[in-house]
């Protein structure tokens, strides 16, 4: 509570110039980067730069002005790395476009283009509906039924379809969709109301064993449902990467709820065990730790002995890149099959180099870091809950998918966020930047002097009867 | 609820170290490695696309990179294909051969030596060029020889080498048949793999090098070897010397007798000179089973035998002087029967050491090395191989030989004006097969500057010693005036 009386007495800066300055930096990179790919592989400027240009700044500088109309307080630096990077993914897709032959009208850049406009209206909409995060608290159960549906969805036979290995996506007629993006903002908004709620008997209840305090048997429920869910997406989708991301998503918010780390420790258990047994008894699974173990064994063979051609080419991909790059155009980065959505990494680490890679991935620290310092100075326990739920997620989906595509663990089919090709996760990613906009707003905005004679403030009202941890 | 979450920061901190220390160890560390592996195609693709040096005979570059519009950005030319196949070899996307290989480090531009001009390249964002490769080669000298065997028919097998005799320079290298390696070269994978297993299957072996990669019975051509090896042991002191002659010879502990063809070789002794001149193989069969294994042996080795020198083409095979013979082994292996075999490089050697007054040298290839930017980065020097014999014995062989062009069987290489030493070998290495003519010599016999070896396989011509003079004779005369009278 000192801790955040201290920040009480701090006002926070609007600090929206330093957000438009930063914005023109970031269509810089996201404009220079198109302009960049069409002299490096055609030789020449693209002949739309202007209205490409054009379309991608009136997009970020409306949501600027959006932002400074009705978030005037939101954190400065969030909308602008997302802009680079988005920008950035562009011009990586639209690059291979270019290596499959495709003309500027055709492809999937004109594609992803299209669902980045979708993703900043949503990002808009988000801001003007919800004017205050804490309502999202009262659609806590709606939104985790939601959640479950769309994770259970590409399950059922007729609209779900195996990708890859992967059943993740469903299609309805023409559009396919990977439900899993969308259900992971709706399970952030519902655990984060589910443990506002429960978190004294989840906190409180419980014996002490070796230094640490384990939770009641009763109160394992919730903790239990969701660890058969990421076994079920585990073996019946094959997808580690999802199930890895919810669990963990929900651990950490328990332990956020709770301070008690117990929950981590029974988690965790929990998660290497389930991920244990899945090993030994999902082939799929095993198969995938192979590839990682040994990439190579599974290179330039037929059939299951070429399956690790994705992970070998960008291995291969990122060591020609080296430290500079090769250049756009001078890689040949369509030797990486999905190269526009899930190994898009490795296409920027090849053609930009380790120098570009590092950029980014410390873009997607600083929107971590973003979150989870809108996360701290946040005065109510559910817009905390919802900022780090949203911050780690990231976090997380950043590790597994960056990882995953440099080695560093099995691979697991997960978009990059903001980069990769693929409309689900681009639209629900803007979503995501625009709850952490909302909350940072709310945490960043000074509070107003209480003053009777004043006409009340209802904003004000709730913020003091949040009690903090 | 602050503590968990500067908790998870400090997790979410180590999350982002692991990626960016994983992605440095990938890119930086490990790329090296990753680059090595032979299955990387990104490696491949870009050597492929590099702009080569060119490979330069004279003031022609016989193999050079020109710019190409498609997927790769440069694409190799070879302007006398067939000509000069056996020396360049091929630039293809799957591998090299010839000087394509042994100096792929200057022609593609990574070699330590070209580290500066590299630098410079990356530093002015310019395409790295690779460095050029000045070879020996004689352009006149090498027309000379592929338009004399080539003359000889569409499906002539053989080949020939001509060295300078003072340096060991390689003025010349043909073999026939030869390939186009621009059908090798070629950016259009598919074809450059069919037309490959085209070349390879081939019962002719176009592929072949045979200057270096054919081992034959070298024949009569061998009785250098044994007239050097008698005259440097002193059983036989000077050309004039007298040495065993006679119509007919019964190799010893045997039954088989072995006659001259009706050549003029005597009744008893007759003149070294005239021995070779008339390609007596009474007399070397004779002087081989005299001087015995050990002696013949030695002086086989002295001129190269058994072992590989050239090391700017690779896959030179070695030639052969057997060490487990009997004597009447020993005997045949006097004229270069049995299973004494040489390359046509070997028998050019044994030439341009009699000619070099006893002293082989190294053969060579490259003449210089040069940047892109025309500096001189390397400018490899004659090497002695061997004191294969003494300059007294160089002189008297000189003598034998020449009159063995003036008077004797090796007549057709004679040029008027020229002094010129030679001689002449037809050996066959299996009954019924087809002869191997042979022909080797040099000019001007007084001041030696170029010396020759004709290998002949295949040809349709009698079991008959001259046979070898008539078909090697004219292409070796050509080979000789194209450097002698060119001056």
């Amino acid at each position: 509570m000192s801790q955040t009386s201290a920040l009480m007495g701090f006002v926070h800066r609007r600090r929206r110039g330093a957000e438009l300055f930063l914005l023109v930096i970031a269509l810089a990179v996201g404009i220079g980067a198109y302009a960049a790919v069409g002299v490096g592989v055609e030789g020449e400027v693209p002949t739309d730069i202007l209205g490409y240009g054009g379309w991608l700044a009136a997009l970020i500088i409306g949501a600027h002005i959006v932002v400074r109309l009705v978030a005037p307080y939101a954190d400065p630096v969030l909308l602008p790395v997302v802009a680079a990077l988005n920008g950035l993914g562009l011009a990586v897709i639209r690059r291979l476009d270019l290596a499959a032959g495709n003309g500027p009208d055709e492809g999937f850049a004109r594609q992803q283009l299209t669902w980045m406009t979708l993703g900043v209206l949503l990002f808009v909409a988000t801001l003007l509906i919800v004017r205050d995060h804490r309502v999202l608290q009262r659609f806590t159960y709606t939104f985790g039924l939601g959640a479950i549906v769309l994770l259970l969805l590409p399950m059922l036979p007729g609209i779900g379809k195996e990708i890859n290995g992967a059943r993740i996506w469903i299609h309805l007629g023409p559009f396919s969709f990977q439900p899993g993006e969308v259900a992971k903002v709706l399970l952030v908004l519902a655990f984060a109301g589910y443990l506002v709620r429960h978190r004294d008997a989840l906190a409180l209840a419980g014996r002490r064993l070796l230094f640490v305090d384990l939770p009641r048997g009763r109160d394992l429920g919730p903790i239990l449902v969701m660890w058969l869910i990421s076994l079920a997406i585990l073996v019946r989708q094959s997808d580690l990467g999802s199930s890895l991301l919810f669990f963990g998503l929900f651990l950490v918010m328990l332990y956020v709820a709770t301070e008690r780390p117990g929950w981590l420790l029974v988690g965790g258990t929990l998660f290497a065990a389930g991920a244990t047994l899945a090993y030994y008894v999902v082939p799929r699974v095993a198969l995938r730790v192979d590839l990682w173990l040994h990439p190579f064994d599974y290179y330039g063979g037929e059939g299951v002995r070429d399956s690790g051609r994705q992970i070998v080419e960008s291995m291969f991909g990122l060591g020609w890149g080296g430290l500079l790059g090769r250049g756009f155009g001078n890689g040949q980065p369509w030797r990486i099959s999905y190269a526009e959505s899930d190994f898009i990494i490795a296409a920027i680490g090849e053609e930009l180099g380790l120098t570009a890679l590092m950029a980014v991935i410390l873009c997607y620290g600083l929107i971590v870091e973003r979150g989870l310092r809108t996360a701290l100075i946040c005065r109510d326990a559910f817009g905390k809950l919802v900022a780090t739920g949203l911050a780690i997620v990231f976090a997380l989906q950043v590790f597994v998918v960056i990882g995953g595509v440099t080695h560093l663990i099995p691979l697991t089919g997960l978009t990059t966020p903001f980069l990769s090709k693929g409309g689900s996760s681009l639209v629900a990613n803007w979503v995501i930047v625009a709850l952490l906009l909302r909350i940072s707003d709310f945490a960043r905005r000074p509070i107003p002097v209480l003053d009777p004679a004043e006409e009340p403030d209802v904003d004000a009202e709730v913020t003091q009867v949040v009690k903090l941890g | 609820m602050n503590k968990p979450i500067r908790t998870l920061s400090l997790f979410a901190l180590l999350l982002f170290l692991l990626l960016l220390a994983n992605v440095t160890y990938v890119q930086y560390v490990r790329a090296g490695d990753l680059n090595a592996d032979p299955r990387n195609r990104r490696v491949i693709d870009a050597a492929f696309s590099r702009d080569r040096g060119p490979i330069l005979v004279g003031r022609e570059a016989i193999a050079e990179s020109v710019p190409s519009d498609d997927r790769y950005e440069h694409q190799r030319v070879y302007a006398k294909p067939y000509r000069y196949a056996p020396v360049t070899g091929f630039f293809s996307f799957f591998t090299q051969t010839g000087i394509e290989q042994t100096q792929n480090g200057v022609l593609s531009g990574d070699d330590s030596r070209l580290f500066v001009t590299r630098l410079v390249d990356l530093l002015n964002n310019a395409s790295p060029q690779g460095g050029q490769v000045q070879l020996t080669i004689d352009p006149k000298a090498q027309d000379a020889a592929y338009d004399g065997l080539a003359a000889l028919g569409p499906d002539v097998q053989g080949a020939v080498v001509a060295i300078e005799p003072s340096t060991g320079k390689i003025l010349a290298m043909v073999s026939l048949p030869s390939f186009d390696p621009n059908k090798l070269a070629t950016h259009d994978l598919d074809a450059e793999v069919s037309n490959y297993q085209r070349l390879d299957a081939d019962p002719t072996k176009p592929l072949l090098n045979r200057a270096i990669q054919t081992r034959l019975p070298p024949g009569s051509t061998f009785k250098i070897v044994t007239a050097a090896a008698a005259l440097e042991d002193g059983l036989v002191e000077n050309a004039e010397s007298q040495v065993p002659g006679g119509p007919s010879y019964q190799l010893p502990q045997s039954d088989a007798v072995i006659d001259n063809g009706g050549r003029a070789c005597g009744t008893d002794t007759i003149s070294l000179t005239q021995a070779l001149a008339q390609s007596c193989n009474t007399t070397f069969l004779q002087l081989a089973d005299e001087l015995g294994q050990e002696k013949m042996l030695e002086q086989a080795e002295k001129f190269g035998f058994n072992s590989t020198y050239l090391d700017d083409l690779n896959g030179q095979v070695e030639s052969v002087f057997p060490d487990d013979m009997d004597r009447p082994q020993t005997a045949l292996s006097g004229i270069g029967q049995f299973d004494v075999a040489a390359t046509p490089l070997q028998m050019a050697m044994v030439v341009a050491g009699v000619a070099n007054g006893g002293t082989v040298m190294k053969p060579y290839l490259v003449d210089k090395v040069l940047s892109p930017d025309l500096d001189v980065i390397d400018n490899p020097k004659p090497q002695s191989l061997s004191e294969a014999v003494s300059s007294t014995t160089a002189s008297e062989l000189t003598k034998a030989l020449t009159a063995t062009v003036t008077s004797g069987t090796a007549s057709p290489g004679a040029i008027p004006g020229v002094q010129v030493a030679g001689k002449t070998g037809t050996a066959e290495n299996c009954d019924g097969c087809r002869p191997y003519a042979w022909y080797v010599s040099f000019a001007p016999a007084d001041d030696p500057e170029i010396a020759v070896a004709v290998m002949i396989q295949g040809s349709d011509v009698a079991t008959d010693d001259i046979a070898g003079g008539r078909l090697g004779g004219p292409i070796a005369k050509a080979v000789m005036e194209a450097v002698v009278l060119d001056q």
